[in-house]
């Protein structure tokens, strides 16, 4: 189902959980909004599912507006955040619920439960009721049970956020492969970033109600389209002050006395640090000058932090294969990439000194991009 | 010393609470099981019974229906935002704090025959005062926060979440609450109802006030205990008193069989 | 009220139900909505439906005829004949000793409650004993008996028919028609309060923390003292509030057993009362004015004290 939502407004009180949120969903796709917590993403979800009423906007279904349709009619799935299964029946009746408000035939019930409980690996359970299964198998049901009358629109509140770490992982992977699977549209809310990255065909970063940036996740983390994204996809240091970076002649730009110009942040990605040992005569050239200042084992790269020259302190890993650097050793600090957001203008800086030699990223086949803007 | 305080508590449990049960039992048996039958088949006793039967059918059904209807507004009623709740929830509580006596008293000052509305009310051939609506009325006066407070709680702890995925199933409102809401607050209303019943078998009071006590009328099982006793008849008190005192036994059981199983519902995760 | 406005945007609304709000129930309390056009955009109108409309009334309307009403009939018919009357009936002598009497009792009573109240919560929580659930149950007793027949009760036991009546009379005692058999009746009638405030706390009470008073070298007297009884302390205080205005209010054991002497053991609800079957219902009015309004402050105390420290009763 195509999902088109324009100027979403919803106001608690004083407070705008969601402030004038627009976005489009391509049918088919598996979209995850993700953002902070407090952000108005489940208040988004709950409108789009008719669950809450919006102050103001428009939700559109395949270009109908459904805002006067009433949850009941809107013919989705939604998954609770903590399940919300039915305390009282069985895992079959929990199932079988929507289906009988259908008022489908006893038969294609029964049919329908089996195949699903089949689908979610829970066969025999289905005169369990839901105490007596484990988190995992709960939220297997609960996703059971929203898909049972064929959603066109299938809606997850934080699905994986109340299980275990490690039965969340497998989850995950489950859910991809089933929604792929059916190709019903669908959404999910989530602050996990990892989450979001692993299972999404498209995000929708939403902070303060707003939503900053749709993409895919690739696009998402190499171009982000604001300083918040950057920030809040992937890791990033942050450079407080204004320095002088070889390679980089640009930045001089977005300088105001000792300080970035109002409203400006600068970002690198720790993945855009290369740090050479000084005793490389080849790597020398273009660097700055750094000394390490700690090191830790992180089981699949040394974490490494660097002090520059000028005091400022980055940090990056370093992959075990290369050769291991120790606090006190002098480095050279090779910047590949980095992010500005100024008001005037939004960039990406590749440094200078190194230009067409190597480019830090690859991008794939446009295809897999189409999600983006 | 800890021997000392247990000894000490089942003591005074005994002392206030066991004798006197114990002293109503023997007050009634003290003229053999035939005068107890004979106390009760009393036609008084008969019509007081079948009066507190009446009021407590109509109190508890009303309560009941009226109580789950606003205990849900109270949790979930959007109109109730601000100030209206917390003023709602505190008069929902106030008649805790008023005597039974004043409750009568309230009716009597409100519907009784020199008032503007009694004076209405008899015109239309509708006695309240002296009668059985004015009974009814005290009564739910002193029984209406019972389920109220009863069900609020859990209907608060439940949350609303059950309901909504019944709603994103395609389920209507009244579906909803008899297969999602109901099973879920069975329990609490069944204890409330049974808190309720009790509460109106036992009201004195207010009914005594507001009935008159007029016999082989408005005169309830309780006004009956506390006229025989008056008229130092003590043996016809004291078996009506006893058929009260089990039943409100069994109901106290009944309560305590419950609780375990609203909590067990509550709780089932 | 959808349709006649298409024309303004690209909507296609024909086929949409006009109805409004027709997911709002009893059960999902949010307004209904209307959807109306302002400005090119759809806005939301709330608007309520008959249904919400006769809920809402309804549940006013019976709180106002059968809470609210009431209680301020009875501040009306107190000050009916203005202040000077209201004055009057209060220092009548019999008035103002009933309404003394009774608080004085009162406080007696939640004196006694309170100790012994407190100390069976903690046997109950904390020891285990034969007929301990059965005790636990019956405490509710006083509860679930209709006050008359508590009266009624007390009334057999103590009278000198009874076995302890006569026992007692036998070395000149009587605890009938007296400010102890008052007493007697109110500890009875309200029996459950503080043990039902305290009893929870204690159950709350983590055992770690005693422990950890231990550890640091305390004694089983000063622990108790320093950590629990300052734990519970809320508690008791709000049962014994719940306990003073259960007792102030009690009519239907006291009128049984108080003896009602005036001035010397007449309570004030059963002052009440013959003021009532006096006809004189301007000074029933006028004692009731006093009793709720002091039954309102301890009622509103309490909530008050539960608010901060979230007890549960």
């Amino acid at each position: 189902m195509h999902i088109e939502v324009r100027d979403l407004v919803k106001t608690f009180g004083d407070v705008a959980a969601v402030n004038k949120a627009s976005f489009q969903i391509q049918n088919g796709h598996l979209v995850g909004l993700l953002g902070p917590s407090g952000g108005g993403k489940t208040s988004i979800l709950r409108m789009l599912a008719g669950l809450e009423q919006p102050t103001a906007g428009e939700i559109y279904f395949d270009g109908k507006l459904v805002n006067p349709i009433p949850v009941q009619d809107r013919g989705i799935g939604f998954v609770f955040q903590h399940y919300a299964l039915f305390k009282h029946m069985t895992v079959f009746e929990n199932v079988a619920y929507g289906l009988k408000v259908k008022k489908q035939k006893r038969q294609a019930i029964n049919e329908r439960v089996y195949e699903l409980l089949q689908l979610i690996g829970l066969e025999g359970t289905e005169n369990k009721y839901p105490h007596q299964l484990s988190g995992g198998q709960r939220q297997r049901v609960a996703f059971a049970r929203a898909l049972a009358p064929k959603p066109r629109l299938l809606l997850l509140d934080e699905p994986f956020a109340a299980i275990d770490a490690k039965v969340r992982k497998e989850l995950r992977l489950w859910l991809r492969n089933l929604i792929n699977q059916f190709g019903t549209t669908t959404i999910f809310v989530t602050h996990d970033q990892d989450e979001a990255m692993e299972v999404a065909d498209d995000l929708i970063i939403v902070q303060k109600g707003r939503v900053e940036q749709q993409g895919a996740p690739w696009d998402i983390y190499n171009h982000p389209a604001s300083a918040f994204v950057a920030s809040f996809i992937g890791e990033s240091n942050k450079l407080k002050a204004p320095v002088a970076l070889q390679g980089f002649p640009e930045l001089s730009a977005y300088r105001a006395g000792g300080e970035w110009q109002e409203g400006t942040q600068v970002f690198i990605r720790p993945e855009a640090i290369e740090l050479r040992a000084t005793h490389h005569p080849q790597t020398a050239e273009a660097g700055e000058p750094g000394k390490i200042t700690h090191v830790h084992f992180r089981g699949d790269a040394w974490y490494v932090e660097v002090e520059l020259a000028g005091g400022m302190t980055l940090f990056t890993y370093q992959p075990l294969h290369q050769e291991a650097l120790q606090a006190g050793d002098s480095v050279s600090v090779f910047i590949q990439q980095l992010f500005v957001f100024a008001p005037s203008d939004i960039r990406i800086l590749e440094n200078r000194s190194r230009k067409g030699q190597r480019r830090l990223y690859v991008y794939p086949t446009t295809e897999k991009r189409s999600g983006s803007k | 010393m800890r021997s000392l305080f247990i000894l000490l508590t089942v003591l005074l449990f005994v002392l206030i609470l066991v004798l006197p049960f114990l002293g109503i039992l023997a007050g009634a048996g003290a003229e053999g099981f035939a005068a107890i039958y004979e106390a009760l088949m009393r036609p008084e006793s008969l019509h007081a019974l079948q009066v507190s039967f009446i009021i407590v059918l109509i109190v508890t059904l009303c309560n009941g229906v009226l109580g789950i209807l606003f205990s849900l507004q109270m949790v979930r009623g959007p109109w109730l935002a601000g100030w209206l709740r917390p003023l709602l929830n505190a008069i929902v509580d106030l008649p805790f704090a008023v005597s039974p006596v004043i409750g009568g008293l309230m009716i009597i000052l409100l519907f009784g025959p020199n008032t503007l509305l009694g004076a209405f009310f008899e015109n239309v051939g509708f006695k309240i005062v002296f009668a059985l609506p004015g009974m009814v009325m005290a009564t739910i006066f002193v029984t209406f926060p019972l389920m109220i407070r009863e069900l609020v709680p859990v209907l608060t702890e439940l949350g609303q979440t059950a309901e909504e995925a019944s709603a994103t199933l395609g389920a209507g409102p009244i579906r909803t609450f008899f297969r999602v809401t109901w099973p879920s607050i069975r329990w609490a209303v069944y204890y409330g109802l049974a808190l309720t019943a009790a509460r109106a078998i036992g009201e004195f009071g207010a009914v005594l006030v507001v009935s008159g006590n007029i016999v082989k009328q408005t005169q309830t099982a309780t006004t009956l205990v506390y006229q025989d006793s008056i008229d130092q008849n003590l043996v016809a008190a004291n078996s009506v008193a006893l058929l009260l005192g089990l039943i409100s036994i069994v109901i106290l059981l009944f309560l305590e069989w419950m609780k375990k199983r609203k909590e067990d519902q509550l709780h089932a995760h | 009220m959808l349709a006649d406005r298409t024309a303004e945007g690209s909507l296609h609304l024909a086929h949409m139900p006009v109805v409004s709000g027709c997911q709002e129930s009893f059960l999902f309390c949010r307004p209904p909505l209307n959807y109306v056009w302002r400005d090119r955009k759809l806005k939301v109108m709330p608007t309520v439906t008959p249904y919400q409309i006769a809920v809402r009334s309804l549940l006013i309307g019976y709180l106002l005829v059968l809470v609210v009403m009431p209680i301020a009939a009875v501040y009306a018919e107190g000050f009916s004949l203005g202040w000077t009357p209201f004055w009057e009936a209060l220092t009548a002598v019999i008035a103002w000793k009933a309404i003394l009497l009774t608080v004085k009792l009162s406080v007696v009573t939640t004196v006694i409650q309170a100790v012994i109240g407190t100390m069976s919560a903690f046997v109950l929580v904390r020891c285990r004993f034969w007929g301990r659930r059965l005790f636990n149950s019956l405490v509710d007793l006083p509860f679930a008996l209709p006050t008359a027949v508590s009266g009624l009760m007390l009334l057999t036991l103590l009278g000198p028919q009874s076995l302890l009546g006569s026992w007692l009379q036998a070395f000149g005692i009587s605890l009938l028609f007296n400010q102890t058999a008052i007493v007697i009746g109110m500890v009875f009638i309200t029996f459950p309060f503080v043990i039902r405030t305290v009893q929870p706390l204690i159950e709350q009470f983590d055992l770690a923390e005693e422990q950890a008073s231990y550890t640091l070298g305390a004694s089983k007297v000063y622990t108790f003292c320093k950590v629990l009884l300052p734990a519970v302390v809320p508690g008791i205080i709000a049962g014994g509030l719940l306990t003073f205005s259960r007792a102030l209010a009690e009519f239907g054991a006291l009128s049984l057993i108080s003896g009602n002497l005036p001035g010397k053991t007449q309570v004030a609800s059963v002052f009440i009362y013959g003021e009532i079957e006096n006809f004189n219902t301007q000074g029933a009015a006028a004692v009731s004015i006093v009793l709720l309004t002091l039954s309102f402050l301890v009622l509103w105390a309490v909530q008050a004290l539960q608010k901060r420290r979230g007890i549960v009763t």
